[in-house]
């Protein structure tokens, strides 16, 4: 490799896993031994997997907050938590699930599979990506620091002003809230820009649009979402704190406007909703058609229902305000787009079940899954249905009614898929197969326990129990619901700690996958499982969506070319493709591995960490330290072409 | 059965203008900043069109600093446009004497905002429109001065020669920042200055 080399014809090289040419790949890409080497590494593979551990910690660490409050809601009249300990513990819960669990898993599965999906090495900035990473995992802790020293948020996931406000929340509780989702905020908009990048510019050559994995429509349509919807709650988190802080008029009344703070808040919060689940759903369209042994039926339908669903998304967050006095005409036409959001979503219901029907199904724990997310599916989209109508959201809003929505939307639509989405791709991550039987197990407990919980809700809803209160009075007819409710979610919690042993135990005994246990056809299974450190040792041309199956499908003339391909081992590359077409443009030099995100990330912290505590000397030092690591970070280096030699 | 394949042909190596990775992280950037924009805007019309004339001070905007701090921002785009061309071309000269330009015109755009800050007779918590006002220019001039710390190094490295015709994307990429960050303004200025003399309740 000269840093001088201007063009290239790229030679080609047989696909050879063990060959001269895979020994110098391995040796360019692998991350370096030792701790700083650990802390350094920017391999997606990696990172994607310190997302997926670092969510499901925090699934863990929600989880039990749920189980300790439900004990409180368990019987009426319970004084095991005080009201403020309950508010608490249900903002907390609500906070980390949906931010810091929701979210970072999906991320963690994007992070690991699209580059391996797409036909590439790593995703278009591995270091932001590293970075990305860190800046999550900061902010969680952020947030639990708050939680640790007394300063926990009390006021819901959604953080209402005035309530929000400092005359009701004196404390640096809902401050610690508001700078750790900017962090987060921070983190989740990098991550979305390096999606983007990736799949729209970094395909395998002949991956035109139309031939990208469903599972990439999925990322891709929510990354783009998120450049749009992400500044929303960013700024209202923002100006919430410069409101508590320094005494501006954004929220406060009566110059102020709390309902500013909705808008700006569901602005974000709708499409989040569709963010936290487009990515989960399309696992499933990708997953389900290989164990039923059939492509997707509908494929173009739904990557455009997809689509179509975050579009959609942006244009019902009103739907929150229903009962906040808006104007008729307002009600109406959010209504109608909340249920028009039902046919997308009917679009890929009716696919799964197609692809069921027509194919030959492997019922095996991963399908279980799959199946037991379709009924969920259909059931939190008929309550979200529901809640859609003006009418009857007046009746259900803040009861329980619309927990169970929201319970059976994201439980259902992220966490069920994330399970089956753990059996499909775990064999792939670490060379072996989960467990069936402790699976089947895991599956059953799980979703009877969920539904045994949740379904209760509805009920109790619909009897006019309201949302957020730490305790109720006897004989209205909620305390055996409750009850019932509470035995759910241990249910469901033990369900998931099988799970966790299963991993546990598979990844010492499970059975050797290979590099394709479930005969599936796309271009991840072509890699050795665990994948090497550059994934591919030479990059296929694809001529169809299925590669590995074209055989069989006998679709047209014209074959993927898997046999040989670009081994592009002049140093750390990759390349970059056009578009639409996928035709190759440029070669692109990959960084080496970098400790300067980790560093980055950590100068970021200590800047909201003077923040909180207003020590402004702590910012200022934070903020030029963050700055010279920058500037090592983008120095101009003639390896990276990025400048002149010499 | 034919096994596709793809023509044999030179490809750039490396991080040419549009095919660098930084090139398309910093469009979707522009684009999430837009969208920043955008809410904070609304967040002023949704201020503007409450029924509360206490909100908003009698007093109309004065174009005095901001119309020459604006044009002073438009040559700035002008000057880095000459330093990346001449990145492109291979002129040292132009191209360091474009961005350095540019820098100081940003820098003199901080300078007159600043003295614009001062002669407001509201503070940023006196009322809504304060904050608001206050807000809004603020996060502009958070984003000017985010492209002052790109221009300054870029300039530094376009004098020490480390930019060339094939070998410029990191000046392409401080500069179509800049750009932005001068529609950016162009569009904060008609919000903030332009509308209420359009009939947008001021002072009523």
């Amino acid at each position: 490799m000269t840093a001088a080399e201007y063009d290239r014809v790229p030679r080609l090289a047989p696909r050879d896993y063990k060959s001269p040419i895979a020994e110098s790949l391995h040796a360019l890409w692998e991350t370096k031994p030792g701790l700083i080497g650990w802390l350094s590494s920017v391999d997606h593979k990696e990172i994607g997997l310190r997302y997926i551990v670092t969510a499901f910690i925090f699934l863990i660490v929600g989880g039990i907050e749920a189980l300790v409050f439900r004990i409180q809601l368990s019987w009426p009249n319970q004084s095991f938590l005080t009201p403020e300990q309950y508010d608490r513990l249900f903002t907390m819960h609500g906070a980390t699930m949906i931010l810091w669990y929701a979210f970072p898993i999906l991320t963690g599965f994007s992070v690991c599979l699209q580059p391996l999906v797409l036909g590439t090495r790593d995703m278009a900035m591995p270091r932001l990506n590293a970075f990305t990473y860190w800046v999550f995992l900061f902010s969680g802790l952020y947030l639990y620091v708050g939680f640790a020293i007394g300063s926990a948020p009390n006021d819901g996931w959604f953080n209402y002003v005035p309530y929000a406000s400092r005359a009701f929340n004196p404390g640096l509780n809902i401050d610690f809230y508001a700078l750790a989702n900017i962090m987060l905020g921070i983190s989740t908009t990098l991550g979305s820009i390096n999606f983007v990048v990736t799949i729209l510019h970094m395909r395998a050559p002949g991956m035109s649009i139309n031939r990208m994995p469903i599972l990439s429509w999925g990322t891709l349509t929510i990354s783009v979402g998120n450049l749009f919807a992400m500044p929303s709650v960013t700024l209202a988190f923002f100006l919430l704190w410069m409101d508590r802080q320094f005494g501006t008029h954004f929220y406060q009344p009566p110059a102020g406007q709390p309902l500013l703070w909705q808008h700006l808040f569901w602005m974000w919060g709708h499409p989040w909703v569709y963010v936290i689940v487009l990515p989960a759903v399309s696992m499933v369209s990708e997953a389900l058609p290989v164990l039923c042994r059939r492509p997707l039926v509908g494929y173009t339908a739904v990557a455009l229902a997809t689509v179509l669903t975050m579009v959609l998304g942006f244009g019902v967050w009103l739907h929150h305000m229903f009962a906040t006095g808006l104007p008729s005409i307002a009600l109406a036409f959010f209504s109608a787009v909340s249920i028009i959001i039902v046919i997308p979503s009917a679009v890929s219901a009716f696919a799964w079940l197609a692809t069921i029907w027509t194919g030959r199904p492997v019922i095996n724990t991963a399908f279980l899954f799959f199946a037991g997310f379709i009924i969920v599916f259909v059931i939190g989209g008929v309550s979200g249905f529901m809640t859609g109508s003006v009418p009857v959201d007046w009746q259900l809003t803040d009861t329980y009614f619309v927990v169970a929505h929201i319970h059976y939307v994201l439980i259902g639509w992220n966490l069920f898929a994330v399970m089956g989405a753990s059996y499909f791709w775990f064999p792939k991550m670490f060379g072996r197969l989960l467990d069936e039987k402790l699976g089947r197990w895991n599956f059953w407990f799980m979703f009877i326990g969920f539904n045994l919980g949740f379904f209760p809700m509805h009920i109790s809803g619909l009897l006019g129990m309201p949302r957020r209160i730490y305790t109720y009075p006897e004989g209205m007819g909620l305390d055996t619901l409750n009850l019932i409710t509470t035995i759910g979610a241990y249910v469901l919690a033990l369900g998931f700690f099988l799970f966790i042993l299963n991993i546990v135990i598979s990844l010492r005994r499970g059975a050797i996958a290979g590099p394709n246990p479930w005969d599936a056809g796309t271009l991840e299974w072509t890699t050795p499982s665990p994948p090497p450190p550059y994934n591919f040792v030479v990059i296929p041309t694809l001529a169809t969506r299925t590669p590995l199956w074209e055989r069989r499908l006998d679709e047209g003339p014209y074959r993927s070319d898997l046999g040989k391909g670009m081994p592009l081992d002049h140093g750390k590359e990759a390349l970059a493709t056009s578009t639409l077409d996928a035709q190759p443009e440029a070669i692109l030099r990959m960084p080496e591995d970098s400790i300067m995100p980790l560093l980055l990330a950590l100068a970021l912290t200590a800047v909201f960490a003077g923040m909180i505590v207003k020590l402004w000397w702590l910012v200022i030092a934070a903020v030029l330290i963050g700055l010279a690591v920058q500037l090592i970070w983008i120095w101009p280096r003639a390896e990276l072409a990025e400048r002149r030699p010499g | 059965m034919s096994i596709v394949s793809i023509p044999q042909r030179e490809l750039p190596v490396g991080n040419v203008k549009s095919y660098a990775a930084g090139w398309w992280g910093m469009i979707a950037g522009i684009i999430t900043e837009a969208a920043l924009f955008a809410y904070l805007l609304f967040g002023y019309f949704y201020f503007a069109v409450q029924p509360h004339g206490a909100l908003w001070p009698a007093e109309m905007p004065t174009f005095k600093l901001a119309a020459p701090n604006t044009i002073i921002l438009l040559i700035s785009s002008l000057a880095v446009w000459i330093g990346e061309r001449g990145a492109h071309e291979g002129a040292r000269l132009k191209q360091t004497a474009g961005l350095g330009a540019a820098f100081l015109l940003g820098v003199i755009f901080v300078v007159v905002q600043i003295f614009e800050w001062k002669s407001k007779s509201f503070t940023i918590n006196s009322s809504a429109y304060g904050s608001i006002f206050y807000i809004v220019t603020g996060f502009h001039m958070g984003h000017v001065v985010l492209g002052l710390v790109m221009l300054l190094p870029l300039t530094v490295w376009s004098a020490m020669g480390y930019f060339g015709p094939r070998r410029s994307a990191p000046v392409s990429i401080g500069a179509i920042y800049w750009h932005f960050v001068d529609a950016v303004w162009l569009t904060v200025f008609f919000c903030l200055y332009i509308t209420p003399y359009l009939g947008l309740r001021h002072g009523s």
